[in-house]
């Protein structure tokens, strides 16, 4: 026996050390994935072993480079600032009509209380090693969580997307290529907006898996992230489609190129904090001139709670506004013209079926300059909240801080409808037109189409009349002069 | 000049200072780390392998090859963001058979150098595919032209790696 043990000891000692690493290895895949949470300890002492040489190589490196191009290299840099002039020229110009195009974006995007996500924070990163391998598509940045890096934390140059980090060292990160192939990225192409998941392969290639072989995708499209992925922020570049063939499982095979050069990648960014809220149009909304002026005239005063609510209960007499009401007014009366016949005002009463509700602060100027524009965008200028998403349509509620609650309530119904008084600007079947409409058409969003809509239910008059007094035929509170259409 | 077979008495057994032992290797996986990011060709080549078949066969101790072998390539996985083991088991088998070789064979020439290191380079390709495929279920498409050219250009590289680290042997 023993005898037999030395004339195969090299080789059973073989066996053990291979069966050793075959089930460490069957232990991790089960586990999941690379299980790196349990393999983390001999991680950190190799990439604490290896990354302060890449370090200091790539400082070293980077100052030598620096003082070259910086001091001694300089040939064809005025040609290169004359170009760069002339470039900038030209893309002012091309920014001035990419804020029109941003600027109504934001106005559909408020439309639809959508929500965005911001790039709040980045960390600029240098990259100082890779794993050295074809099969593991995967970079080292010198910068962790010392610097507030975290796990799944997306990384993007100003090409496109680059990956996601993986694991976070005290002074170092490891991050996973979208070439990788156990990578994957939800992405959406530009024109055609499909989806797919966009994985790496073994080759290092890039593809968009899940789109239906049914599907038209030309060659040379854009590629976005979509968002889906919680990683990455909706609407970064991916790459371009590069080719298109049929796959298996009635799926197409899309090839993509990617925009970053995943190759050769010196300096990235790391998306440390996004903010998620929701589209505002007055960012790069022009600033008209009745608000300037509605700014420099007196305001109206707030009304006590009592005479807010005697001032409510008249609404819609006399101004044809329907909504004189305290604070609340230019939320729901930016314009007269803009409601359409067969809108009331009722205050205090809130239709169990539909309502959307936007706070305005208190002190709210009524003719505040955006007030308006508060009410049309359902996000007042002020900062509060705006209009939520899950709000039902059909009626919108005001509510200051002090708890002044007012509910417009949508309805057909002729009889509460005092817009059709005579005088009323507003009377008459057909929404209004002019100047002012597109302040006031996104007054509610979606929710502010009319009320002849067929899936709409009619707010039952029953319940709001003896909450509604007889129509003042004089109105409580004079429109001011900004609220008038131009 | 063909190799020529030699007792185990006959071959002589080589040893390395410890930071011979413990610097090379991290100088391969260092460059392997570092260079492909510059340069992208340069990822064909395994240093970390080439390290470890030359530290096999000049110790000629089997043991002692194959747990060179399983610690630099469990180091090189620790390095990837896959399981470790991939590169861990491949190269275990490749510092075992490199130094029952050298115990076998006069691998001191260039042209037997040459032809052992791509011997290795294909045997430990197959065996990682072999691995990766079958137990972490890994996409790995096999390629023998690829394998073979960068099995040559390993084999080369490792020709000129291997002379300049025979100056850091030392007889036992």
């Amino acid at each position: 026996m023993e005898s037999v043990l030395g004339r195969y000891r090299n080789l059973i000692i073989l066996v053990g050390v291979l069966f050793l690493q075959v089930l460490g290895l069957a232990v991790q895949v089960k586990r999941g994935g690379a299980d790196t949470e349990n393999t983390r300890l001999i991680r950190i002492w190799t990439v604490g072993a290896i990354t302060p040489f890449e370090r200091s190589v790539v400082w070293v490196q980077r100052g030598v480079g620096n003082i070259w191009h910086n001091y001694f290299y300089l040939r064809g840099v005025r040609a290169e600032n004359r170009d760069l002039k002339e470039q900038i020229e030209h893309m002012r110009i091309e920014q001035v009509r990419l804020s029109e195009d941003a600027a109504q974006a934001r106005r559909l995007q408020t439309l639809l209380a959508f929500k965005e996500q911001f790039i709040s924070k980045t960390v600029a990163a240098q990259v100082i090693g890779s794993s050295g391998s074809d099969l593991s598509r995967i970079i080292y940045i010198d910068k962790g969580g010392d610097a507030g890096l975290q796990r799944d934390m997306a990384v993007i140059t100003a090409d496109g997307i680059v990956g996601k980090v993986m694991l976070v060292y005290p002074s170092v990160s490891q991050v996973l290529l979208i070439n990788d192939q156990t990578s994957g990225v939800g992405s959406i192409l530009e024109k055609s907006r499909l989806q797919g998941v966009l994985r790496g392969t073994a080759n290092g290639e890039v593809v968009l898996e899940r789109v239906m072989s049914d599907e038209q995708v030309p060659v040379g499209e854009t590629v976005l992230t979509s968002g889906g992925d919680q990683i990455f922020p909706k609407g970064l570049p991916v790459g371009t489609v590069a080719n298109v063939a049929n796959g298996k499982d009635l799926f197409l095979n899309i090839k993509i190129r990617a925009a970053a050069n995943l190759d050769k990648l010196e300096e990235v960014l790391v998306l440390v904090e996004k903010q998620e809220r929701q589209a505002t149009a007055e960012d790069n909304v022009r600033v008209r001139a009745a608000d300037i002026l509605a700014q420099r005239l007196p305001s109206v005063p707030d009304k006590p709670e009592d005479a807010s609510a005697a001032a409510a209960n008249s609404a819609g007499t006399g101004s044809g506004t329907g909504t004189p009401i305290g604070s609340a007014k230019p939320v729901s009366t930016a314009n007269p013209q803009s409601k359409p016949a067969g809108w009331a005002s009722v205050p205090q009463v809130k239709s169990s079926s539909a309502t959307t509700t936007a706070r305005v602060p208190a002190g709210a100027s009524p003719a505040g300059p955006s007030s308006p524009r508060a009410a049309s965008a359902g996000t007042p200028s002020t900062g509060a909240p705006s209009a939520g998403t899950s709000a039902p349509v059909g009626s919108t509620t005001v509510a200051t801080p002090a708890e002044h609650k007012i509910t417009v309530v949508r309805s057909n119904v002729p009889f509460i409808a005092p817009s059709n008084v005579a005088g009323n600007p507003a009377a008459g079947s057909k929404p209004p037109a002019g100047p002012n409409k597109s302040a006031t058409a996104p007054s509610a969003g979606p929710s502010t189409k009319p009320a002849q809509s067929p899936s709409m239910k009619p707010v039952p008059p029953a319940p709001a009349q003896p909450s509604v007094p007889p129509p003042d035929p004089k109105p409580s509170n004079s429109q001011p002069p900004a609220d008038n259409p131009q | 000049m063909p190799s020529t077979y030699t007792s185990g008495e006959q071959v002589e057994v080589y040893r390395f200072s410890i930071p011979a032992t413990v610097g090379f290797p991290l100088l391969a996986l260092f460059l392997q780390a570092f260079v492909p990011r510059r340069f992208p060709l340069f990822s064909y080549l395994d240093l970390p392998l080439l390290v470890t078949i030359f530290f096999a066969m000049a110790r000629r101790n089997p043991i002692s090859g194959l747990l060179t072998g399983a610690v630099i390539g469990l180091v090189q996985d620790s390095l990837g963001g896959l399981p470790l083991g991939l590169y861990g088991i491949a190269k275990t088998v490749v510092g075992f058979g490199a130094s029952s070789l050298g115990v076998k064979l006069d691998v001191e020439n260039a042209g037997a150098r040459l032809l052992v290191t791509l011997a290795f380079y294909l045997v430990h390709a197959a065996v990682y595919f072999t691995v990766a495929r079958g137990l972490v279920s890994l996409t790995l498409n096999w390629s023998w032209s690829r394998g073979f050219l960068a099995g040559l250009a390993n084999a080369v590289l490792g020709v000129v790696i291997y002379f300049f680290l025979d100056k850091f042997k030392q007889r036992t």
